[in-house]
């Protein structure tokens, strides 16, 4: 305990004089995000101070092995640097799928030489991942996928057409789902391979959403060529790392949605569009209701991530449970935006607005979509959990 | 604070259900039901309880109490949600219990506190009075007099009044019927002159009375706390019965999802289990998920006032307002899932449908708390 608490101390002296102050405000836009990579972009040099200082004290990955780059620390010690983080609202120095989702896979499946190769470049910030898993015919039926992947010399080759490839065109490379054996049940001829997006194979589309935004791409391969010990666990195996992936994959979403939980107040933004009696009592009483019934189910939802984060430390955990919280938290996250728009009244349909709440609410619409749909996520809870037959 | 039992609580809970399940099942209420008992629960059941230290589970050592804490009063509450099992818990050893050991002066500590510990005295918190919960709404009045008060008025919805020895009551000794201040409480023996109690029957079959004060005269040292500062022990006192309440909904909610579970698992129509379709695997797994947010609001709650936490009554009335649907969710949803059967009395689901509503209704329901958070939190 006495160890934690310097921690604590020690951690919270090193943030004060590192963090710069233009980092310790909310995310405000798009570009108030870093994501490195082999052409990054900066919109300031503090970005790039906090970047350089935090790679340099390994916080970008704080819980990775000091060997490929991550801080070492313990779990409690990494809950600590979140908790002092969030203290002073300091910014993540670093957005990246190589952290969250293909860096804890490479973590468990990876072999040591893909280890140290692909995992330090990742907590440094220069090698930006895209997900290559959906496919125009294999959407919430993943395991249907037929991009091929087939033996070629001293490389693979692989053809087909992934989609929703998360900024795909800003990809320097991509963790890629496959079918490796075409004979196989569709489960067991997958595999998950690393391929180098630098290549004439391999081309991006992005796709113009509902909001405006095009963060989404269609990602095509054409004899796109990848190296054979870029494949990641066991040929044909690679069901089983996708699906780790994708428990962190939703944990990634869910925790996206307990962000904004754990953020401004609904009630505030509400208050401030719609205004106060002179008793304190918002002015519009059935828009109260459903903020208060909306804040109360964001509270229970934050101590649900806190207890079930506990359940896992202390070995009591269900890994199932990522669905539940991936489901819960994407429906609440739209219910908040819904009473956000209802608040905002005429106001909040303009495209103009400076919070561009509008774009935020269309957006939102995707949250129970991607990651597994929440119809995905209850049939894992009802099978997985509640051990309810199939058909 | 980590949200998880401790080693302790987990043993008491695995304890508690042995107990329960055994010899406390539906079927004791069903049968108290069906006999109707003048008592509405069963004596020896709750000396067994009182025997394992359930009764002094907020009590202190040296009152002869086990001094367990909120969680493991929870614990305790959760599990007879799952069982239905009747008992003064809720009105004595939770709430009577925090009342005396809390605000009680030393003779009221002296004198009742290792009887509530015990199991021989009942106490009963007698606090609404309009249609449906107000604690700062009292008319119940309490006038000087030579002795100490005198106190007049009506209360109703007291859960365990006509089983209750001693009666926590609120009355009015100064200010206006809404005032917070001004709220005086009171331990009023129920042998008391003037003092009438009525059993009502209730739809869950479990006990609660209304309690007329006729110019019912009490000594000073009747009283509890001081005169007019009576509103914040009450809500204390509310506070920690609302958190057990919900902790015992939590326990109705998961028992209503457990059978569920089961029935989907055996029943068959059209050639295959029921459980195999999506439209019903769905609303389980919804209601699961429910569940479990809901059961992190009651932890939270019953950690907060272990730790007298400044957001204690913030945290309450999330758990309360939380639960109180969640419950009513689950209580709905099995009797749907469960189809025609789930609609006879013989079939055991229906008795949950009637005891979460109530316990619903009891001490704030979900509109209730959710109006006190919308104010407690500036809107």
């Amino acid at each position: 305990m006495t160890d934690l608490n310097t921690f604590r101390r020690e951690t919270q002296a090193w943030l004060e004089s590192n963090c710069p102050s233009a980092m310790c405000q909310p995310l405000r836009d798009e570009d108030d995000s870093v994501w490195g990579g082999r052409q990054p972009t900066f919109k300031n040099d503090e970005q790039i101070v906090w970047l350089e200082r935090m790679v340099e004290k390994r916080w970008t990955a704080p819980e990775w092995p000091v060997e490929y780059g991550g801080g070492g620390l313990s779990k409690a010690q990494g809950k600590i640097l979140r908790e002092e983080m969030k203290a002073i609202s300091a910014r993540p120095p670093l957005m990246s799928f190589g952290i969250w989702m293909l860096g804890p896979a490479l973590l468990k499946y990876g072999t040591a030489a893909q280890k140290k190769t692909h995992l330090p470049p990742i907590t440094r910030g220069e090698i930006r991942w895209a997900q290559g898993y959906s496919e125009p015919n294999s959407g919430s039926d993943l395991a249907s996928l037929s991009t091929r992947c087939e033996h070629n010399g001293d490389h693979y080759l692989i053809n087909g057409q992934k989609i929703w490839t998360s900024f795909g065109h800003k990809g320097d490379w991509i963790f890629v789902l496959v079918r490796t054996d075409v004979e196989a049940a569709k489960h067991d001829g997958i595999s998950l391979v690393l391929v180098d997006m630098a290549q004439p194979g391999v081309t991006t589309r992005p796709i113009k959403l509902l909001s405006g935004a095009s963060h989404f791409c269609e990602t095509f391969f054409d004899d796109a060529r990848c190296e054979l010990d870029n494949v990641v666990g066991e040929l044909n195996q690679g069901w089983t790392v996708a699906k780790y992936l994708l428990t962190h994959e939703r944990e990634m979403i869910g925790g996206s949605a307990i962000g904004r939980a754990a953020m401004r107040p609904l009630s505030e933004f509400v208050a401030q569009q719609v205004g106060l009696n002179e008793f304190g009592v918002l002015l519009d009483s059935v828009l109260r209701t459903d903020v208060a019934r909306t804040e109360i189910d964001a509270l229970a939802f934050l101590w649900t991530t806190e207890r079930i984060a506990d359940e896992a430390k202390a070995g009591q955990g269900i890994g199932a449970m990522s669905a539940m919280l991936k489901y819960y938290g994407t429906e609440l996250n739209k219910r908040r935006y819904e009473l956000m728009m209802y608040s905002a009244g005429h106001d909040a349909l303009a495209l103009d607005r400076e919070d561009h709440l509008v774009r935020d609410w269309l957006r939102t619409k995707g949250n129970s979509i991607e990651g597994g749909t929440s119809e995905v996520q209850l049939n894992i809870v009802a099978k997985r959990i509640l051990g309810l037959p199939s058909v | 604070m980590a949200m998880l039992l401790t080693d302790e609580q987990n043993m008491l809970r695995d304890a508690a259900r042995g107990f329960l399940q055994a010899s406390a099942p539906i079927d004791q209420l069903r049968r108290l039901r069906d006999e109707a008992s003048s008592d509405g629960y069963d004596r020896d059941t709750w000396k067994s309880m009182a025997e394992m230290g359930w009764s002094g589970v907020l009590i202190p050592e040296d009152h002869g109490g086990v001094a367990m804490g909120h969680v493991a009063a929870g614990v305790i509450a959760e599990e007879m949600g799952r069982t239905l099992t009747a008992s003064p818990f809720l009105s004595t050893a939770v709430m009577g219990a925090i009342a005396v050991a809390g605000y009680g002066s030393a003779s009221q500590r002296e004198q009742w506190l290792s009887k509530i510990a015990d199991g021989t005295t009942n106490v009963a918190v007698a606090v609404d009075e309009d249609r449906s919960h107000s604690p700062g709404l009292v008319t119940t009045s309490a006038q000087a007099s030579d002795r100490g008060f005198r106190i007049s008025g009506g209360k109703s919805f007291v859960a365990d009044g006509h089983v209750a020895d001693l009666i926590l009551v609120s009355a009015r000794s100064s200010g206006g019927v809404r005032d917070e201040n001004g709220i005086s409480l009171f331990l009023v023996p129920r042998d008391c002159a003037g003092l009438t109690i009525e059993r009502q029957m209730m739809v869950d079959s479990r006990n609660s009375a209304t309690v007329q004060f006729d110019g019912v005269e009490v000594d000073f040292d009747a009283l509890v706390g001081e005169a007019g500062a009576g509103y914040a022990v009450l809500e204390h006192v509310l506070d920690a019965g609302r958190a057990c309440l919900a902790a015992e909904m939590l326990g109705s909610a998961q028992e209503c999802l457990a059978q569920t579970i089961d029935y989907l698992s055996t029943r068959r129509q059209f050639d295959r289990t029921i459980g195999s379709f999506q439209a019903l695997q769905h609303r389980a797994a919804h209601l699961f998920t429910e569940i479990e947010i809901g059961r992190s609001a009651v932890m939270r709650a019953l950690q907060a006032l272990d730790a007298a936490s400044k957001d204690r009554q913030l945290i309450v009335s999330v758990a309360k307002s939380k639960v109180g649907r969640v419950a009513q969710l689950a209580a709905q949803e099995a009797i749907q899932m469960h189809g025609g059967i789930g609609m006879t009395d013989e079939f055991n689901i229906g008795f949950f449908l009637k005891r979460v509503r109530v316990a619903e209704a009891l001490y704030g329901d979900a509109n209730f708390h959710a109006d006190k958070f919308a104010r407690m939190r500036n809107y």
